[in-house]
């Protein structure tokens, strides 16, 4: 009689699965569950603001456009860092971000704070013909963003789901957020969601 | 942390440390009963497992790993509200506001404890703080011909200006040109420095409802003539008839805020100098819709010591003789 217990498990693809799970999940435990928990995680900073409905629709085209594959929003606690982009990034700045956009790929810069730092018109000229401000930039142009007009179909829907997340979006916000995007262009909403990054910590 | 999620972390991390060691011992004794390198007679297609220890580099690098996570979880903050003997983080993180961070870079020093981002900053301070110190109290006037200011006044330039004036500081659409001596809101030192460390803010209203298709063309007419173009003398004839309303930021001979010492910003119009477009189509487009153009503020992201030394480097753009 041989005392190879681990025959069991090896031929027992449910029980492994199980085992599997206990095994890995003791790191989830310790690493994850607290922060969804913790004051430092869960509370925004003083001043955080709710994006505005075009501020919102202005980050799903910044979702679509793939930005995020060339910029993170993540500034990193490195003096080389602050120096350029300002404050590092803190876990209360991203409380209302479903799902945060922090990225970590660089082919572009650090967009974390981004906003107020150039101009609308700067912003504008740039996502038309990123070529005409910097030369030596190798961003695509997005020149539909001024030709698509945004209808607000979904936008009420989308702040009412980012309510239910936990951001402190009012009725009127919700019954507002349709009109306050009818009619403007992408390009509109994606400066404006630009002009917003990471003002509440600048 | 609270402490009951301190106390959750140490509760699951200790036990698992201890729980891998025994691991690890139990399966370095032989316990299934078969000598070291003979079957098991465990057997899958064909397949046997054999009886092997286990490989001693393997083992020795597993004791090693728990070795370090004693030390680690020891020295760094790792283990819930515990801090670490070495007193070790990389930034001051759990602040809600920009006055919290700079209280706690204080605290953290007052306390001895070794912020990493606050050692690297502090560092940098020290070797660049005197060097931008040195400059903050020499007069803008004076570092605009000093070689060592201009080369710093230059970096700083292409990084943070060059963007919307261009690495030469000319300029380009929208954008203003710093090297023509065509100011909108002053080309004094004290002006350029209020400029950099403030930002601007500018509001040229549209006056496609006040004036009407007729009323723009004639404004239009007026605009180009001010500054020596050819146009239609009956149009401008009536548009200088209404620029009353233009009079109060670009004073009644169109000369511009900075001639009549005001702080609005408004172009000169009489110099055939652009920031849109001189064409009677892109003034007709001024006119209708009007220009907000906004230079940020950069006080905050680069701190007045080099606003300083920008200063100077942007006054010497448009003054490129010492004239003192």
């Amino acid at each position: 009689m041989q005392k190879n217990h681990h025959e069991k498990v090896e031929k027992s693809v449910g029980l492994l699965g199980v085992l599997t799970i206990v095994a890995i999940s003791f790191g989830t435990l310790v690493q994850i569950t607290p922060l969804m928990f913790m004051e430092e995680t869960t509370q925004p900073i003083d001043g955080l603001k709710p994006y505005t409905a075009l501020q919102m629709e202005g980050r799903d085209i910044f979702i679509r456009e793939g930005c995020t594959n060339c910029h993170s929003q993540m500034v990193r606690p490195f003096r080389a860092e602050v120096e350029r982009y300002g404050h590092y990034s803190v876990a209360g700045e991203s409380v209302w971000e479903h799902p945060f956009l922090w990225g970590s790929k660089r082919t572009g810069p650090d967009l974390a704070r981004v906003g107020q730092r150039y101009s609308d018109d700067w912003h504008y000229a740039h996502l038309m013909d990123p070529r005409s401000v910097v030369p030596q930039s190798n961003m695509p142009a997005y020149p539909w963003l001024d030709a698509n007009l945004l209808d607000g179909k979904y936008t009420a829907k989308k702040l009412e789901i980012f309510r239910k997340f936990g951001v402190p979006y009012t009725d009127e916000d919700i019954a507002g957020a349709a009109e306050a995007v009818q009619g403007k262009t992408e390009m509109e909403a994606l400066i404006a969601y630009l002009q917003s990054l990471g003002t509440a910590l600048k | 942390m609270s402490s009951f999620w301190s106390l959750w972390i140490w509760v699951l991390t200790i036990p698992v440390l201890v729980l891998c060691l025994v691991l690890i011992m139990w399966n370095l004794k032989n316990y299934v009963g078969v000598p070291e390198d003979e079957t098991t007679d465990h057997e899958v297609d064909g397949l046997k497992e054999f009886n092997n220890p286990l490989p001693k580099w393997w083992t020795y690098m597993f004791l090693a790993t728990l070795v370090w996570s004693v030390f680690y979880l020891a020295a760094y903050p790792g283990l819930g509200n515990y801090k670490g003997f070495l007193g070790w983080t990389s930034s001051n993180q759990g602040i809600k506001s920009l006055e919290e961070s700079r209280q706690a870079v204080l605290q953290a020093q007052a306390e001895g404890r070794n912020v990493q981002l606050d050692m690297e900053v502090a560092k940098a301070d020290e070797v660049y703080g005197p060097v931008f110190q040195q400059f903050a109290q020499r007069d803008v006037l004076d570092l605009a011909y000093d070689p060592e200011a201009l080369k710093i006044g230059q970096r700083l330039f292409l990084q943070n200006c060059a963007l919307c004036h261009g690495s030469d500081g000319r300029g380009q659409r929208g954008f203003p040109n710093l090297t023509d001596n065509d100011w909108l809101y002053g080309g004094t030192a004290d002006k350029i420095k209020e400029t950099l460390l403030h930002g601007r803010k500018a509001a040229m209203p549209g006056w496609e409802a006040a004036l009407g298709d007729q009323g723009i063309k004639e404004m239009t007419a007026y605009v180009l003539q001010l500054s020596g173009r050819a146009v239609n003398e009956k149009d401008a004839e009536a548009g200088k008839a209404k620029f009353g309303m233009c009079a109060a930021c670009h004073g009644v001979d169109g000369r511009g805020s900075v001639a009549h010492n005001l702080p609005f910003g408004a172009p000169n119009l009489t110099d055939n100098i652009w920031l849109y477009g001189g064409s009677s189509a892109t003034i007709e487009e001024t006119l209708r819709l009007g220009r907000y153009g906004v230079m940020p503020a950069f006080k905050t992201t680069l701190g007045e010591d080099k606003v300083h030394i920008l200063t100077a480097y942007v006054y010497r753009l448009s003054n490129p003789e010492d004239l003192r």
